[in-house]
């Protein structure tokens, strides 16, 4: 059912990764995931899949998770390995059938692409794994504050965002609801053409649609009846202070970055 | 029609940390013909047992019957089941999506793929079983008010002629006035076609008036399954589980433990009227002696 699909994602728990300040995470990630593209040769690739793998460890997340959340991915994966492989040339290719040659430098650009990627889907997702939506925008919201200085509406953007993530597992529930009572009168979802499925479709778009609106006006009505009026001089029930543990986590990042680019210098030939 | 459950297990979200059984080894037999009332807590399991019946949710582990035929067996079968089984869900109005109400109340039994005559004939009468004037038909259900929006998605399962009907909480939220006459048409609809239908219901003075049967969820488990007076004669037993019997037995029961010479197994207002009066008609007849 459709209450299967992890949106957010978030994997509760009380590991030392769950309860670091959400913004060092997200720089965190940041970091590690700008760092991947300058990784060069294997000894680089080698410490920073470990590092990853260590991190999933610490935080307790099944490493089949990272599986699930690569799933997506896989065409893309494919795609782009097909391409490298095809269109990077070298001097001795070892395979050659009419115009297709392969290398052995489009192969290492291949294999290096993919793990690139997977890299970045694997460390994005461990952040979304370990902190909730709620805390993400939180974070958000305090690192695009300097924005506000250039009139970018930064509290709007936050608390659109924290009403669309909590309303997700909402309409989730509420499009589940509505097709297992459209199936209870007969309706027909999953067979039939093109056309027949987008029509079968309409029972339930538009009561979801109904549903989403008067949500809407009775959140809106809610806020104002607690005096919301926008982001000025609004205070916040949760704080967010940064601890030992984030600067230690800082501090790992930093030997991690260090090590990474050392390994570059490395005398290797990949 | 006969459903059998045959130790029927649910389990949401296998796999991750916010697994959870929602109905656990439970086995049922239910006849024909009958009212059954279904109480329990929220989260007692009552919502996720129906839907197994008509196969909206397939069982973890365990079976369903419907006339001695595993209703998985034959995957292309289901729409069947779901044309006998009728199932309305909880605050059926949020599904009406017709630009009329006839519309609306019609797309079950095109969905059945029957002839236009027999739709309107069907549309008509699964109409007139929940008191919708025929004037309302060519409305648009947006219109209406709460009632008759849900007494127009009532008619659109009803309209598919369900041998069993089954109706989550057909009363939530309603005014009195409402629930009465919600209440008061199934119950002329059961009387008129004689089908099974199963009521899930908070209000145990709802139960006690229309349902034959009892079934009591607990915890994912059936606690009970037996007549009304046999289930509400269970009074501290349901009260260990936190649900009450109706309102007129606790009543009863008080006066009977004051001394008064009243029966316990009175279940509804109108039954007590009668015990009461004709009581008041001994002592009177005494006393004039």
């Amino acid at each position: 059912m459709l209450k299967d699909i992890t949106i957010g994602q978030y994997f509760p728990g009380k590991s030392a990764l769950h309860r670091l300040d959400p913004r060092i995470k997200i720089i965190l990630t940041l970091a590690y995931i700008i760092l991947i593209f300058f990784v060069g040769n294997s000894v680089g690739f080698a410490l920073s899949i470990l590092f990853l793998g260590a991190c999933y460890l610490i935080a307790k997340i099944p490493l089949k998770m990272i599986l699930k959340s690569l799933k997506p991915i896989v065409p893309i994966l494919i795609f782009t390995g097909i391409l490298n492989m095809l269109f990077i040339t070298g001097d001795d290719p070892f395979f050659e059938w009419g115009i297709i040659s392969i290398s052995s430098e489009g192969i290492y650009m291949a294999v290096v692409t993919a793990i690139r990627v997977i890299c970045l889907i694997a460390a994005s997702s461990l952040l979304t794994y370990t902190t909730s939506p709620i805390a993400l925008t939180d974070a958000i919201e305090r690192l695009l504050k300097p924005l506000k200085y250039v009139k970018f509406p930064v509290h709007e953007l936050a608390m659109m965002m924290s009403i669309a993530l909590r309303f997700i597992p909402t309409l989730v529930e509420e499009t589940d609801k509505i097709m297992a009572a459209q199936k209870a009168r007969g309706a027909d979802l999953e067979s039939g053409g093109l056309m027949q499925r987008a029509k079968a479709l309409v029972p339930i778009l538009i009561p979801l649609f109904i549903s989403a609106f008067r949500r809407a006006e009775e959140l809106a009505l809610a806020m104002e009846c607690r005096c919301y009026h926008g982001g000025e001089g609004r205070t916040r029930m949760k704080q967010l202070h940064l601890g030992s543990a984030d600067f230690l986590a800082c501090g790992v990042m930093a030997v991690i970055l260090c090590a990474l680019i050392g390994a570059n210098f490395l005398p290797i030939p990949w | 029609m006969m459903i059998k459950i045959e130790d029927l297990t649910y389990k949401y979200s296998v796999g991750t940390p916010f697994e959870k059984t929602a109905v656990d080894h439970v086995n049922l037999e239910i006849e024909g013909g009958e009212i059954i009332g279904v109480i329990g807590h929220t989260g007692s399991g009552k919502s996720t047992l129906i839907q197994h019946l008509n196969g909206l949710l397939r069982p973890t582990e365990g079976k369903v019957y419907i006339n001695g035929v595993d209703i998985w067996e034959d995957k292309s079968k289901m729409r069947q089941v779901r044309f006998d089984v009728g199932l309305v869900f909880q605050y059926p109005e949020y599904q009406l999506f017709e630009e009329t109400v006839y519309k609306d109340i019609a797309f079950g039994p095109r969905n059945m793929g029957l002839s236009e005559e027999e739709i309107d004939k069907r549309v008509h009468e699964a109409a007139e079983f929940a008191g919708l004037k025929p004037e309302l038909l060519e409305k648009s259900p947006f219109d209406l008010s709460g009632g008759q929006k849900r007494r127009v998605a009532i008619a659109g399962v009803i309209a598919m002629e369900p041998k069993v009907l089954i109706l989550d909480e057909p009363t939530a939220g309603l005014d009195p006035k409402g629930r009465n006459k919600i209440l008061n048409q199934i119950r002329a609809y059961h009387e008129q076609v004689k089908n099974t239908i199963l009521l899930v219901s908070h209000s145990m003075e709802d139960v006690a008036s229309f349902a034959d049967k009892v079934l009591v969820m607990n915890k994912a488990k059936v606690f009970a399954y037996d007549t009304v007076e046999n289930v509400f004669a269970r009074s501290e037993e349901l009260k260990s589980i936190r649900l009450s019997v109706p309102q007129i037995t606790n009543v009863f029961l008080r006066l009977n433990e004051e001394g008064y010479p009243v029966p316990r197994n009175v279940y509804t207002v109108a039954y007590a009227k009668r015990k009461l009066l004709a009581e008041l008609e001994k002592r009177g007849g005494a006393s004039h002696a």
